[in-house]
C-alpha cells in the first residue's frame, strides 16, 4: 500500500490547490445534508496529459501516413498513395477527440468521498467514500515520467471500482495520494 | 517444527501447535495419473492401441515399479510437508516441499467457512474445509482433516473469529443451531422441472439430431453432438437435484448455516455481516407457484446460492433475517423508467425498476425472468454513474453500485436529474450505513 510521508502536503496547498474541506472526524459531520452542503470544488487535469497524447498520436498515425502513402505509391503508382488521406484524417479528427476528452476529466475531493467525472459521449461518474479505499497507488509509465505525469488510482473491495485519475502532476498526485491515504484511515470501514 | 510467532513469546502465551492434515490426503490425487491415461487413450484410440501392444510385460512391470514408488513418495512428501496451525488472528497453512508457501489468513477477515465432503471422502471419513477470506487460494483448503476434527475445528475458529477469549475459545464448541427452512425433495424436482434450461437442451436435441443423422448417416457424429446436450439437460436437472437435495438453512449465532447434497455434502457457515448481495430470483415457470430462489454474494466465496426454491413469503422472511432491519420492498414501491426509455431497451424497459429504502438500494430487471437484486446501503463499495449518448438523448442514464463481493447491481434507465440525485445520495447512505453494522469480530 502506498503510505508515503505526509511531507509535500504544505507546499501544495501553497501553490494554491484549493482544499475544499479539512479532514474532520466522522462523527463531527453525522448531521450534514446528502449533497455534504456545498457544490464540489472540481478541479481540471493538467495540460501535460493532453500534449503527451497528442504526441503519440501524431507518431504513431504520422508513421501510419507515411507508410499507406509510400508503399502504395511506390509499389502500385503514385494514385495510390491517395489512401494516406485516411490515417491523415483519423489524425486530424483524433487531435480534436482528444481535446474533448481531456477537457471532459475532472475531479472533486469532497468531506467525505471523491468524484471523478470523465466522458464527453459516454460520461461516467464514480463517487468513491474514502472509507471504503483500501490503497492508493500512483504510476508513472517512461512516457508520462518523461512529460512529469503520474496516475493515481484507487481501489477498494470492489474490483469494478475502476476510479483513476490520469495525467497529474507528479507532486499533486502525492498530495493526493496522501491526503486519501489520511482520510482513508481515519474512516476505514472495509467490507 | 514448531516456530511460535512474536505475540506469542511477547504474552507468554503457549506456542502454535502444529498440526498435519489426516493420513489419507496423499490418496487424494491417485486418480489423477489413471485420469490422464484414460483422457488419451480416449482421446487417440488407434495411438494407444499401438502403444499397448509394443509394451512387454517387462517394460510394464519396470515402468510400474518406478511409477507407483514415486507418486507415493510424492504424495507422502507433500503430505509430510503441508502444517497448520491456529493462533489468535489467524489461521496458517505452511505448504510445500521446493517451494515453501506460508499463508496466513486473519480470523477476522473470515467471510465464510465451507466444510465439504466429497463423496469418497465421506466412505472415508473425512471432510475438506475452506476459509472463504477475499483474495483466498484454491491451495489454502485443508483437505482432508477428519470430519470430526474438521467440525471442531470450524467451531474454534468461528469462536476466535467471534472474539471469544483465545484460552476458552477451544471449549467454547458449536453454537447451536436452530433450523430455519428445509426444502422438501418434492418441491425442489419439481422447480427443476419447472426450469425451462433443462427442456431448452432436450427440445435442441430433439431436432438437431435427427437432422444431423440424415445429413451425415454416422453415429460418431451424432453421439458427438448429443453427448454435451443431454450432458448439460442432465447437469441442469439431475446434476442439481443432487447437490441441492436436502438443502437446510439454519440460524446460529454464529451466523447463517447452509448444509446441503444428496451424494457430496457441503456445510457452510456465513457469520453475520458478510452478505453482500442478495437475489431473489423468479423463473417464468415457477410465477403461478409463487416459488422464487435466493442468491446471495459473498466476499471470496465461490457459492451463491442462498435457497434453491421457496415461497416469495418465506423467502422474504429469510431475506429479513439474513439481512438485519431489511425488508423486500413490495412491488408497488419500485419505480418504473420513464417513457423515453422505450427506445434505449424496447420492450424490457419496463421491466427494470427500483426502490431505495432506509436500509436497502433495491433493483429488479427482466420480465419473464424477474430478478431483483438487494444491496444494503452499509455494503456499496463505489457508486457509479454511466450515460452513453443515445441515452442521453432520451433523457436517462444508469446507475451503478459496486459491492465486496466483485458484484456490481445497475439501476438501469433512470431519469437523467433522478440519477444525477441518486449518485450522491447513495454515496452518503453508503457512508452512514456503515455506522450501524456489526464489527467484523460479532461477538465480541
Amino acid at each position: 500500500m502506498e503510505t508515503g510521508s505526509p511531507h509535500d502536503t504544505g507546499t501544495a496547498d501553497a501553490q494554491g490547490t484549493p482544499t475544499p474541506v479539512t479532514a474532520d472526524v466522522p462523527a463531527a459531520d453525522a448531521g450534514t445534508e446528502p449533497d455534504g452542503g456545498t457544490e464540489p470544488v472540481w478541479r481540471a487535469l493538467p495540460p501535460g496529459l493532453l500534449t503527451m497524447r497528442r504526441l503519440l498520436l501524431v507518431v504513431w498515425l504520422g508513421l501510419l501516413t507515411l507508410a499507406t502513402a509510400l508503399v502504395p505509391g511506390l509499389l502500385a503508382g503514385p494514385a495510390w498513395g491517395a489512401f494516406a488521406v485516411l490515417p491523415l484524417a483519423l489524425l486530424l479528427w483524433g487531435w480534436v477527440m482528444l481535446e474533448r476528452n481531456w477537457r471532459s476529466w475532472r475531479y472533486a475531493e469532497r468531506a467525505d468521498d471523491l468524484l471523478i467525472s470523465r466522458g464527453v459521449l459516454w460520461h461516467e461518474e464514480t463517487v468513491v467514500p474514502y472509507g471504503r479505499m483500501q490503497l492508493v497507488e500512483v504510476t508513472s509509465g517512461p512516457v508520462e515520467r518523461h512529460f512529469g505525469l503520474a496516475s493515481v488510482q484507487l481501489h477498494t473491495a470492489a474490483a469494478a471500482t475502476d476510479a483513476t485519475i490520469p495525467g497529474l502532476d507528479p507532486d499533486e498526485a502525492e498530495r493526493l495520494r496522501d491526503r486519501l491515504t489520511e482520510l482513508g484511515e481515519a474512516r476505514s470501514a472495509g467490507l | 517444527m514448531t516456530a511460535p510467532g512474536v505475540q506469542e513469546d511477547v504474552t507468554g502465551r503457549p506456542p502454535v501447535v502444529e498440526r498435519r492434515l489426516h493420513p489419507v490426503t496423499p490418496l487424494r490425487r491417485a486418480w489423477a495419473p489413471v485420469a490422464v491415461l484414460m483422457g488419451w487413450a480416449v482421446h487417440d484410440p488407434d495411438g494407444a492401441q499401438r502403444q499397448l501392444t509394443r509394451l512387454t510385460t517387462t517394460t510394464l512391470l519396470l515402468g510400474l515399479a518406478v511409477l507407483i514408488p514415486a507418486a507415493a513418495l510424492y504424495g507422502f512428501l507433500s503430505w509430510w510437508f503441508t502444517h497448520f496451525a491456529v493462533t489468535d488472528s489467524e489461521l496458517r497453512v505452511r505448504t510445500g516441499l521446493l517451494f515453501r508457501r506460508t499463508a496466513h489468513i486473519r480470523l477476522e477477515r473470515i467471510q465464510a467457512i465451507d466444510v465439504t465432503q466429497p463423496l469418497l471422502a465421506r466412505v472415508a471419513g473425512v471432510a475438506k474445509l475452506k476459509l472463504d477470506v477475499i483474495g483466498a487460494d484454491k491451495k489454502d483448503e485443508l483437505a482432508f482433516l477428519g470430519a470430526g476434527e474438521a467440525r471442531a475445528l470450524r467451531a474454534e475458529l468461528l469462536a476466535r473469529a467471534a472474539g471469544f477469549a483465545p484460552e476458552t475459545a477451544h471449549e467454547v464448541g458449536e453454537a447451536p443451531s436452530q433450523q430455519m427452512l428445509r426444502v422438501p425433495p418434492g418441491v425442489l424436482a419439481v422447480s427443476l422441472l419447472l426450469t425451462a434450461a433443462t427442456w431448452v437442451w432436450l427440445l435442441v436435441a430433439a431436432v438437431a439430431l435427427p437432422l444431423l443423422w440424415t445429413a451425415t448417416h454416422s453415429l460418431w457424429t451424432v453421439l458427438a453432438a448429443g453427448i454435451p446436450m443431454l450432458g448439460a439437460a442432465g447437469a441442469s436437472s439431475v446434476g442439481r437435484f443432487v447437490a441441492e437435495y436436502d438443502w437446510t438453512l439454519g440460524e446460529s449465532p454464529d451466523g447463517l448455516r447452509i448444509d446441503h447434497g444428496l451424494l457430496d455434502r457441503a456445510h457452510e457457515t456465513v457469520p453475520p455481516g458478510r452478505v453482500q448481495t442478495v437475489r431473489l430470483v423468479e423463473p417464468l415457470l415457477w410465477r403461478r407457484r409463487g416459488w422464487v430462489r435466493v442468491e446471495l454474494d459473498v466476499a471470496g466465496s465461490s457459492n451463491s446460492l442462498l435457497l434453491p426454491v421457496a415461497p416469495r413469503a418465506m423467502a422474504e422472511s429469510v431475506v429479513a433475517r439474513v439481512l438485519p432491519g431489511v425488508t423486500v420492498p413490495p412491488s408497488e414501491a419500485f419505480s418504473r423508467p420513464p417513457r423515453g426509455a422505450r427506445w434505449c431497451v424496447p420492450v424490457w424497459w419496463r421491466g427494470h425498476g427500483l426502490a431505495v429504502t432506509d436500509a436497502v438500494f433495491a433493483s429488479r430487471h427482466g420480465l419473464l425472468r424477474r430478478s431483483l437484486s438487494l444491496v444494503p446501503h452499509a455494503k456499496v463499495q463505489s457508486v457509479r454513474l454511466a450515460q452513453g449518448p443515445w441515452q442521453r438523448a432520451h433523457g436517462v442514464a444508469d446507475v451503478h453500485v459496486d459491492t465486496g463481493a466483485n458484484g456490481t447491481v445497475t439501476a438501469r434507465l433512470r431519469p437523467a436529474e433522478e440519477a444525477a440525485a441518486l449518485l450522491h445520495a447513495q454515496a452518503e447512505r453508503s457512508r452512514t450505513g456503515r455506522r450501524d453494522a456489526l464489527p467484523d469480530r460479532w461477538m465480541a
